[in-house]
């Protein structure tokens, strides 16, 4: 093949082979030459659109028009944090993002410690199939699920009547949010904490027993903070996506539920007031910032 | 080491779990057959009736065209862009490499509400209409992530022996990329195109914002939940959505493992 190809002129309109020649000369080139559209798109598209936002949290809107004044202020930022209404919401969905990782936590440790330390290793990838399944299973299908439970002649209060209990109607109130939160973000703990338990080597454990210690002590003292990257790896996903949403609270929260998002959306919307929406936006964005730092601390990054 | 009273405990724990995830999505399927129009528990009677009357609804079959095409130009973007970042990052050591790869993960660790509403924004500072392409635009940036994190995830496990092996057979770049590299990656790309179509076609926050007044299925299903209205069609259509993002997922975890879709932490 080669001898034919030996002798023969270079074929015309060989504008491949210096080319081929050029990107073997300089080996940047071609990393370069592959990143620059993704990161085109990244940087005209996503970066700009995020450094606009964070410019418009500076600017205002005229009261009459509505339209944006293009004149750097603060106000915005000063209404956030001296507002009492502001700071009731910010809590709220701060307090409920917490309270949902706490009991995600506790929800999803034994399940994940079952999976890692007990179970087969058929019964071990079923269940890790099962946890993955309802993560994709759409976010709007597993919310409405619990409208159909909650409600008044739903799954929840038929099945305390069948059993002599009085109903509980929590459709639509706070404890819902918490619920539905904490059901759609329960996958986002079990992985996390099920892949760091199954680092951690059963020699430790044996050796722990094989010392005296008994199984309460060994879990508290040998498996927990092995096991501690893992849990606030998860915990950054249900922290961060109760932060930021703002569906569950408009489908199953009641009057008082309105969290961090749903003032963000309204502002977009119908008051039209995007400067405002954009600096209520920095909110989560900061809170996590703070939260992820305390996490690198904890180790969690190695653990994701 | 556990007593067997934990590993009981630990077992129906497990269990218990399972039926806690999996109840809520098991009992759409039923009331999308229910014969009464009203969400009530037990459902008196099995029917199909609301099959038929959401096909025929025209506003269910334009909201899920328009997620369809939104959904597959959001893959096909996703899928050139994202893989050439991955062998970008792949192949590649120089400077910034590790803020490029921060970068990329962006749109899935912020809350979705910050990509939407900065796109918004983008979109309105810029005068751009907001139109089926506005849609895309959103959903290609965060499915590019997707695709990117599989590829690279499969270029890391893959043998550069092989690709050197081609090349010193006397293989040109295309020839490598086309019988070494291409098959090598195949499942991977097929996995993280699913996983992304997944992802769009499920994805409300970011198209509130980005949509406008035009309705995606899963805008239409939000509006009539929240409204409270057509429930025996949004039973059938939610039941669908589940099934159309849960394939290709089972499809995409079989292909490269059970890591892709294990990979892909924020829904969103």
């Amino acid at each position: 093949m080669s001898s034919e190809a030996v002798g023969r002129p270079r074929p015309k309109g060989g504008g491949a082979v210096p080319f081929r020649s050029l990107l073997w000369r300089l080996p940047w080139l071609r990393p370069l030459l592959l990143l620059t559209p993704p990161m085109a798109w990244f940087v005209v598209v996503y970066l700009a659109s995020l450094v606009l936002l964070l410019i418009t949290a500076f600017w205002s809107i005229d009261p009459f028009t509505t339209q944006i004044v293009r004149v750097w202020n603060t106000d915005n930022f000063r209404i956030i944090l001296t507002d009492p209404t502001y700071r009731t919401i910010i809590g709220r969905t701060a307090g409920l993002a917490a309270l949902v990782t706490v009991t995600d936590v506790v929800l999803a440790f034994p399940l994940a410690y079952y999976m890692a330390k007990v179970a087969s290793r058929r019964v071990q990838s079923l269940l890790f199939a099962a946890v993955l399944l309802p993560l994709w299973a759409s976010y709007l299908a597993r919310a409405y699920a619990w409208i159909l439970i909650l409600n008044h002649s739903g799954v929840l209060n038929w099945s305390l009547q069948s059993i002599g209990l009085p109903a509980a109607n929590i459709g639509y109130t706070n404890a819902a949010m918490w619920l539905v939160f904490s059901y759609i973000w329960l996958p986002f703990m079990i992985i996390p904490t099920y892949a760091a338990l199954e680092r951690v080597p059963d020699s430790l454990l044996e050796a722990a027993a094989d010392l005296g210690a008994r199984p309460w002590r060994t879990t508290l003292d040998v498996v927990l903070p092995l096991a501690l990257p893992g849990v606030v790896a998860g915990s950054i996903f249900t922290f961060s996506l109760t932060l930021g949403d703002y569906i569950t609270p408009v489908l199953v929260g009641g009057a008082g539920s309105q969290f961090i998002g749903n003032v963000v959306y309204s502002n977009v919307g119908i008051a039209n007031n995007v400067p405002f929406a954009a600096a209520l936006a920095t909110v989560p964005v900061v809170i996590m910032a703070v939260y992820l730092l305390i996490a690198q601390r904890l180790g969690a990054f190695e653990a994701l | 080491m556990e007593g067997s009273w934990t590993r009981l405990a630990l077992r129906a724990w497990a269990a218990l779990i399972l039926l806690f995830l999996f109840i809520p999505i098991l009992l759409i399927f039923f009331y999308a057959f229910n014969t009464s129009n009203i969400e009530s528990w037990p459902i008196p009677g099995l029917t199909t009736k609301w099959f038929n009357s959401t096909w025929n609804d025209p506003d269910v079959r334009a909201a899920l065209l328009l997620s369809v095409q939104a959904g597959l130009t959001a893959t096909a973007v996703a899928l050139v862009l994202g893989s050439c970042a991955a062998f970008a990052i792949h192949r590649a050591s120089f400077f910034g490499r590790d803020v490029v790869s921060l970068l990329f993960v962006l749109p899935l660790a912020l809350p979705g509400i910050i990509t939407g509403i900065a796109l918004n924004s983008f979109f309105s500072f810029g005068g751009v209409t907001l139109s089926i392409w506005t849609i895309i635009v959103g959903h290609a940036t965060f499915c590019m992530v997707v695709v990117y994190n599989n590829v690279l995830a499969r270029l890391r496990r893959t043998q550069g022996s092989l690709i050197e092996a081609a090349m010193d057979l006397g293989a040109n770049g295309f020839q490598v990329f086309r019988d070494i590299t291409l098959p090598l990656i195949s499942t991977a790309l097929v996995a993280g195109a699913m996983l992304a179509f997944a992802l769009s076609f499920d994805e409300v926050i970011v198209t509130t914002f980005t949509a406008g007044s035009q309705r995606t299925l899963p805008i239409w299903i939000f509006g009539q939940i929240r409204h409270g209205v057509l429930l025996p069609e949004v039973n059938v259509v939610v039941s669908f959505v589940i099934l159309v993002t849960i394939i290709p997922v089972v499809i995409a975890a079989r292909l490269t493992g059970g890591g892709g879709a294990a990979r892909v932490p924020a829904a969103r």
